[in-house]
């Protein structure tokens, strides 16, 4: 059963009379701490109760349940001093109900079947009960993190299932944030947690060869999550950078539970030093401002002290550096120069090239050629832009012509430059975008 | 939104380094904001501050130890988090570990509230 806080707390404030309006502020404030206590405390819950009932979907409900009976008591009783281990102690009075009861339906089964008696329930469930007071719950939230991005799951599945198990978000917040209808996310959820049920994904932290292919699985929806933000294409800006922020908590949350992971690092550098450009990646009537373009001011520097000290993790930890690691490393050279014209397109050109032999793909292509265009001249930028020209990958991608024009126009090309801007404007959907290209063209026509 | 968590001490202890069980503390604390991601950085401070002081143009600087106790703040902690009760919740954890103390939690304004102030 999914609840939204919000909405119990609505209810909880209507009333008449002008002792109810009272009880209605004191509640809905209690409300909004408990709002809170559930984001701090859900992912703590839902692992502990999954290495239970070995069930993730299932925890999530019997988490879901206790935050229901806080929600009843708690505006009634005062929020207790350690909410936490109130919400753990009913999640775990629930899920040992149910647990029970599951055990005598199955011995009533197995009488009618055999009419034997059938053992006592089984003794490493009381094992795992007392284990959950003692040992630590982080490497349950690791199994929790690894099972929820289980890539028998769609990328779109295992973001929502991560931001409503990991980040505590409610359906609706992931249904705002991901600018689709809340009951898409709803059914998402649930097909999600049934997928993951009939497949008999276990709930532990692959090893061996399968664990570097998980724990790319992993990365992916994180940082799927932080672009879904980051590359805003519709929707308040207040919202989308929230996403961004749940994402680099995520991906820091990530980094302490699993410290020796390099590309975990690589993507918190990455998302790090992205996010300290947000403030300067928009204009003052919302248009968008191109990396070198941007005021390097408004950069956040404590993101990006922060980015580099996350980069020099990954590097310590040694061997051929991964895509994320990489690709924090170009975004670290921009971070580094203190102007646009100091950048070291050498060193970048140079990342890129690596990157493109580890993830070939256009897109990387494309952006080395920008690169290359940078280090070496438009000429040998406008060489490796040529050879994509016919990839059907790129056939209605806005930036190909952009980045073509680009060259060509540096090179005094102006006419063909001016018609790949014009190409461009026609195959990009972001309106700002489209005034900047054709004012390209434009500026092309005139000289 | 970002907040300023900070400890604050009497100045009776000024002068001397912090002591092994503040430092185990804040060990503690700091793992436990890390281990939620909002933490962005920390540090603990000199309880003997040097004052600097504006007047008509005129700057005073004084350093301690000064003739009355005052409450200075010895710690910080700049998080990140979605909301303040969050923020609040957070702190609760901190003085949890931690025992008996004294704290605040400032908000921490960006250039965007500044705007919304104008």
């Amino acid at each position: 059963m999914a609840v939204h806080p919000g909405v119990v707390s609505l209810r909880a404030c209507v009333g008449g009379g002008p002792d109810a309006l009272i009880v209605g502020v004191t509640a809905s404030d209690t409300h909004r701490v408990i709002d809170a206590v559930w984001r701090i405390e859900s992912a703590r819950i839902i692992a502990g109760l999954a290495r239970l009932v070995r069930d993730i979907g299932l925890a999530e409900e019997l988490a879901q349940d206790a935050l229901v009976a806080a929600l009843e008591q708690w505006p009634e009783s005062g929020v207790p001093d350690n909410p936490g281990a109130w919400l753990m102690a009913v999640a775990k009075r629930r899920a040992v109900d149910r647990i029970r009861r599951q055990e005598r339906l199955e011995r009533k089964l197995e009488e009618i079947g055999h009419g034997l008696e059938s053992a006592d329930p089984a003794p490493e469930f009381d094992a795992v009960l007392d284990a959950l007071d003692t040992e630590p719950i982080e490497d349950d939230i690791l199994r929790l993190v690894f099972t929820a991005c289980h890539p028998v799951l769609s990328a779109q599945a295992r973001a929502a299932l991560t931001l409503r198990m990991l980040g505590g978000l409610t359906t609706e917040e992931i249904a705002r944030a991901f600018l689709v209808p809340e009951p898409t996310v709803a059914q998402r959820i649930v097909r999600a947690k049934r997928t993951l049920a009939e497949a008999g994904v276990p709930f532990e932290v692959p090893e061996g060869p399968e664990r570097a292919g998980r724990l790319a699985s992993v990365l992916e929806v994180i940082y799927l999550i932080f672009n879904e933000g980051y590359a805003a294409t519709g929707g308040t800006e207040w919202m989308r950078l929230d996403l961004c922020q749940e994402a680099l908590r995520l991906g820091r949350i990530l980094a302490g539970l699993a410290p020796q992971e390099a590309e975990v690092h690589g993507l918190v550098a990455l998302m790090e030093i992205q996010a300290s450009r947000a403030r300067a990646r928009v204009g003052p009537s919302g248009e968008p401002v191109q990396l070198l373009d941007q005021d390097r001011g408004l950069w956040d520097r404590l993101l990006i002290r922060r980015g580099f000290e996350a980069l020099l993790r990954a590097e310590k930890l040694g061997g051929p550096p991964g895509p994320y690691v990489l690709q924090a490393a170009i975004a670290a050279c921009h971070a580094q120069a203190p102007t646009a014209g100091e950048t070291d397109w050498t060193r970048i050109a140079a990342l890129y090239e690596l990157l493109v032999r580890l993830t070939p793909s256009p897109v990387v292509e494309l952006n080395r050629a920008v690169a290359v265009g940078m280090a070496y001249g438009p000429e040998r930028g406008l060489r490796l832009v040529d050879a994509l020209v016919s990839d059907a990958a790129l056939k209605d991608y806005h930036l190909l012509p952009s980045v073509r024009g680009d060259l060509l126009a540096r090179l005094g090309r102006l006419e063909e430059a001016r018609a790949e801007f014009e190409r461009a404007a026609a195959l990009t959907r972001n309106a700002p975008e489209r005034a900047v290209l054709l004012d390209r063209a434009a500026a092309c026509a005139g000289g | 939104m970002r907040f300023l968590m900070m400890t604050t001490d009497d100045s009776s202890s000024a002068g001397s380094p912090p002591d092994e069980r503040v430092a185990a503390e804040m060990g503690r604390f700091i793992e436990e904001m890390s281990k939620a991601g909002v933490l962005l950085a920390t540090g603990g401070l000199d309880p003997l501050p040097t004052r600097i002081e504006s007047s008509g143009g005129k700057i005073t600087v004084t350093d301690g130890p000064y003739a009355e106790a005052k409450e200075v703040v010895v710690g910080f902690a700049l998080i990140e988090t979605r909301t303040k009760e969050e923020a609040i919740e957070l702190s609760k954890r901190f003085w949890q570990i931690v025992g008996d103390g004294k704290g605040v939690i400032h908000q921490v304004f960006g250039p965007e509230d500044l705007a919304a102030g104008q």
